[in-house]
């Protein structure tokens, strides 16, 4: 039992807290501006790599250097839509995805060519977990991950929910037209649905970096969960992203249990099958997810 | 009487096709006016020519003296017209009370007040404002939409067949609403398929047919006119 909790629930938490993050970015850009972002990994990676840039300038903890991370890398979103997306508004939305699936490819090879494809870390070495009642393991690393991570959520809940500017997220993500003829600066929305976006996405990424290591692929290797993860919880509903996160990411890990017998149920190479699986039969059973977002 | 509203002469449509062949109307200061006309006259896109909705191939709409011709929407909505559509008119995952918040999303000072009075007007929305608006009945829902324009105490609100698809009970209760606006002092531009009710309420009226003026008179005129009578309260609408 300890060792379930130990190694496959805990990691489980950790891991679907950094699904939910990026979630919340991909299904608040498909509500508004209705789209899948495929870019949105490689942003995550963007982020990571401005953190590993400010560790070396700066020699501070990642932590403290998120919040300039994630202001970089809202500015490099907000120049991507203003030079890709925007001129294509009125576009089709599978002119959008296909954009945003050229623009993932330019923005990897610009950040290998920038930093290297070497694997590289935050900080070497490694943490000794804190250990509660002689058996409950549980690193440091985990537990700043997690904290932060329902810090931005609770943050995310309190802008959706309290600022004008949020509202006016949702009421466009329920119709851009009624949007424009209420007077709501439909241009301004989408800007901070760019930056929210963008900001949870170098978030994202860097606990993962936190957590494991950093490399040019870490973020596009998120992307199946995290789109697994939204249509789990519901297209469009950002508290549907922050549950289906969570679930993909807990499955995902307790999935690798020796449920039955010695063996793992599922070997931990397949992990990443568990999330399509999830989506797949989510898309068959209830489209709409969880939390009854949107069918396109 | 002073216009607050005037269209002159108004050709336009969406891309290619031409709906309005010159189509001129005005509203006076604290005026009902109705729009009446068969299907396919015109009647919602000569309203949405004044909310910058179409592009305007000639002709001038006017507020107040001033020249808002092809002025896109948003900043129509600035200048204090407020526009309720027939359909997709609420914020269906908005509460009441966030819908009336984004009705008064341009104004940037202290909206409490105006809050209080939409309630007074609207009471239902007062007990409902913490529910969801997607959940209210075809009635209530009209009210989250009127109410949602008249936050921002616009100089004039149109409004597209507020009616349509409301139960009998429903639509009196409506033009009972629309009365109670105007009573406040706001001039209301209409479009309407009941046009015995809407006429009765109606300082003035225009016919529409085939994206043309073809009547235009006061309220009680046009009811008692033969060929309106004809044409469209035959059924007992």
């Amino acid at each position: 039992m300890i060792e379930f909790i130990n190694f496959h629930l805990i990691p489980g938490i950790v891991l679907g807290s950094i699904y939910a993050l990026g979630a919340i970015g991909v299904t608040l850009t498909f509500g508004i501006l209705r789209f899948a972002n495929f870019a949105h990994g490689e942003v995550m990676t963007f982020g990571v790599y401005v953190t590993l840039t400010l560790i070396w300038v700066t020699g501070l903890h990642p932590l403290a250097l998120l919040p300039l991370a994630m202001a970089i890398t809202s500015v490099l979103v907000l120049g991507m839509d203003r030079v890709f997306y925007k001129p294509l508004r009125a576009s089709p939305a599978i002119i959008l995805v296909m954009a945003s699936f050229g623009l993932m490819l330019m923005l990897r090879s610009v950040t290998q060519f920038s930093w290297g494809v070497q694997l590289q870390s935050f900080q070497p070495g490694i943490q000794r977990p804190y250990v509660l009642f002689d058996a409950l393991r549980i690193s440091p690393k985990h537990v700043i991950i997690v904290i932060a991570a329902i810090i931005l959520m609770l943050a995310v809940h309190y802008l959706l929910t309290r600022t004008k500017i949020g509202k006016a997220m949702r009421a466009m993500a329920d119709s851009p037209e009624l949007a424009r003829l209420t007077g709501i600066e439909t241009e301004k929305v989408i800007q901070a649905t760019w930056i929210v976006g963008a900001s949870l996405a170098a978030a994202a990424g860097v606990f993962l970096a936190i957590d494991t290591h950093v490399e040019t692929m870490m973020g596009f290797k998120l992307l199946l969960p995290i789109f697994a993860s939204v249509i789990l919880g519901g297209v469009g509903s950002p508290y549907g992203a922050m549950v289906g996160g969570l679930v993909i990411g807990i499955i995902e890990e307790i999935s690798t249990y020796p449920w039955i017998g010695d063996a793992p149920l599922v070997s931990p190479g397949y992990k990443a099958g568990v999330a399509f699986a999830i989506m797949v039969i989510m898309l068959i059973w209830r489209p709409s997810g969880l939390l009854r977002g949107r069918v396109f | 009487m002073t216009a607050v509203l005037e269209l002159d002469d108004v050709v336009g449509g969406y891309g290619e096709t031409q709906i309005l062949h010159g189509v001129s109307m005005r509203v006076n200061q604290g005026e009902i006016v109705a729009i009446i006309g068969p299907n396919g006259a015109g009647k919602s896109t000569a309203m949405k020519a004044v909310f910058g909705l179409l592009r305007l191939a000639s002709g001038q709409v006017r507020l107040a003296g001033e020249d808002i011709t092809n002025t896109p929407p948003d900043q129509v909505v600035k200048k204090g017209v407020c526009y309720v559509p027939q359909t997709a008119n609420i914020f269906p995952t908005l509460t009441v009370e966030e819908n009336l918040e984004m009705g008064a999303y341009v104004r940037n000072d202290d909206i409490r007040p105006r809050l209080g009075e939409i309630y007074e007007m609207f009471p239902p929305l007062k007990e409902k404002r913490r529910q969801v608006a997607g959940t209210l009945s075809g009635g209530q829902r009209q009210m989250v939409a009127m109410g949602k324009a008249l936050m921002l105490e616009p100089r004039i609100l149109l409004v597209d067949e507020p009616t349509a698809g409301l139960s009998p009970k429903f639509r009196g209760e409506i033009f009972h609403i629309i009365k109670d606006i105007n009573a406040t002092g706001t001039p209301i531009l209409m479009v309407e398929q009941n046009a015995k009710q809407a006429l009765a309420i109606a300082a003035r009226g225009y016919i529409l047919v085939d994206g043309r003026n073809r009547l235009e008179d006061t309220g009680p005129n046009l009811l008692a006119n033969e060929e309106v009578g004809k044409m469209f309260l035959g059924g007992g609408a």
